[in-house]
């Protein structure tokens, strides 16, 4: 298969994925004719040939997606009529964040940190698939341990959990804080 | 009266003392316990007061303040003035845990900007998407600030003295719905104005507790101009 067409079908399929698509996935939809590294530099060209354009190729969750840019989030939250702030509250946030950097973590660990009761959070959270249980820990009462999901690195935006600033950052900006 | 309003603008006891650390600059690593402490259970009274739900962690946290602020004043053990070590800080504990939490709720406020943005990039969905999963409260003013606020003006109300007693016990419902009519009319009223001519402290608690009936309502919003600027009643678009 020669790129041109190569580029073309990615790009359908970009168009038509309703979730990040990896490259794995489209290493397999071409039976293994593309290597992974020809369809990055694809992704590449696809991503520039975007520029000047409303519409963005971003790097999300491991994979490849075509959005919007966010410069016309309020017509596109308008055209959708959407009322509520799509955003997430101070609690769920730092609950996020605990268990974000500290995953596999026991409710109790969370607790520990926070210093109050998550619970309610917890299950807001999962409802949202924002986290999920990914198993339970050896000691005594087999607590469960909770993670982050894909659904977690799309609603932030980032490529992977190594997308994210190490906790030691903040920890310097706190201390030269006093 | 036995009202109770529920508040989960601060996140917790640690929350809480944060802002109180940040607020007033003090050196995390030699936090002035009697101080903190005695401000701490000042705003615990506070919300008492207000019949606020105080969680059993707030609780906790004072009887930790507590705990700490005597081992400060009794003179370390025997042994570990012998021993080479110098004794540990009881206050050691504390701060770890601290900034601990502060790491985090940094953390937390990385992920806020980036959600702000994110929140306007839109891709295809298959799921339904978060609506309607969460009701977020929004102030943009903290519940510390409006503590403070409230706590200025009941010790204005105690400067003025004597209490007159109403015959007719004015109910957080009426001054709910006068703070509405106000609205109505205005739009925006500054928080100081709702208390102007309040015969007393009564009136003044009743009419703080119809504020924050109708914050949780979200009937109307707490906004400040300026930072420390005077805080604004916003009555919310219908």
């Amino acid at each position: 298969m020669d790129l041109e067409t190569a580029s073309s079908v990615i790009e359908s399929v970009l168009f038509v994925a309703d979730e990040p698509l990896t490259v794995e996935r489209l290493t397999e939809l071409f039976d293994g004719e593309l290597d992974k590294k020809t369809i990055v530099e694809i992704m590449e060209r696809i991503s520039e040939s975007y520029d000047g354009r409303p519409i963005q190729l971003i790097e999300v969750a491991n994979g490849y997606k075509l959005c919007t840019k966010p410069e016309y989030g309020e017509w596109i939250k308008k055209f959708f009529r959407e009322e509520r702030k799509r955003t997430l509250s101070q609690a769920a946030l730092e609950t996020l964040a605990i268990i974000a950097y500290r995953q596999p973590i026991t409710t109790p660990e969370i607790e520990e940190i926070r210093g109050v009761d998550v619970s309610g959070v917890l299950k807001n959270l999962l409802e949202k698939n924002l986290v999920k249980i990914m198993g339970r820990k050896d000691v005594i009462g087999r607590p469960m341990v909770y993670g982050t999901t894909q659904r977690f690195l799309e609603h932030f935006g980032l490529k992977s959990l190594s997308d994210m600033p190490s906790l030691e950052e903040f920890q310097q900006v706190l201390e030269l804080d006093t | 009266m036995n009202y109770q309003v529920k508040l989960e603008i601060f996140e917790g006891p640690l929350d809480f003392l944060l802002n109180l650390i940040k607020e007033q600059e003090i050196d995390i690593y030699d936090i002035p316990i009697a101080q903190i402490t005695h401000q701490y259970l000042e705003y615990l009274d506070l919300m008492r007061e207000l019949n606020l739900d105080i969680a059993g962690e707030f609780l906790v946290m004072a009887s930790t303040l507590i705990h700490i602020k005597s081992r400060l004043l009794l003179p370390p053990p025997l042994e570990e003035v012998e021993g080479e070590e110098e004794g540990i800080d009881p206050r050691e504990e504390l701060v770890q845990r601290l900034l601990e939490y502060n790491k985090f709720t940094d953390a937390a406020e990385g992920l806020r900007e980036r959600e702000s943005v994110f929140m306007n990039v839109y891709g295809r969905e298959t799921s339904p998407d978060y609506e309607g999963l969460e009701e977020d409260v929004y102030l943009e003013v903290s519940l510390f600030d409006l503590l403070s606020a409230f706590k200025k003006v009941l010790e204005k109300v105690e400067e003025r003295g004597g209490e007159i007693i109403i015959a007719d016990e004015l109910t957080v419902t009426d001054r709910i719905n006068q703070i509405l009519e106000t609205l109505k009319e205005d739009t925006a009223t500054p928080f100081a104005d709702l208390f102007e001519g309040a015969s007393g402290r009564m009136e003044v608690i009743v009419t703080f507790l119809a504020l924050l009936e109708l914050i949780r309502l979200r009937m109307v919003q707490v906004r400040q101009g300026a930072e420390f600027g005077s805080i604004w009643i916003f009555l919310r678009g219908v």
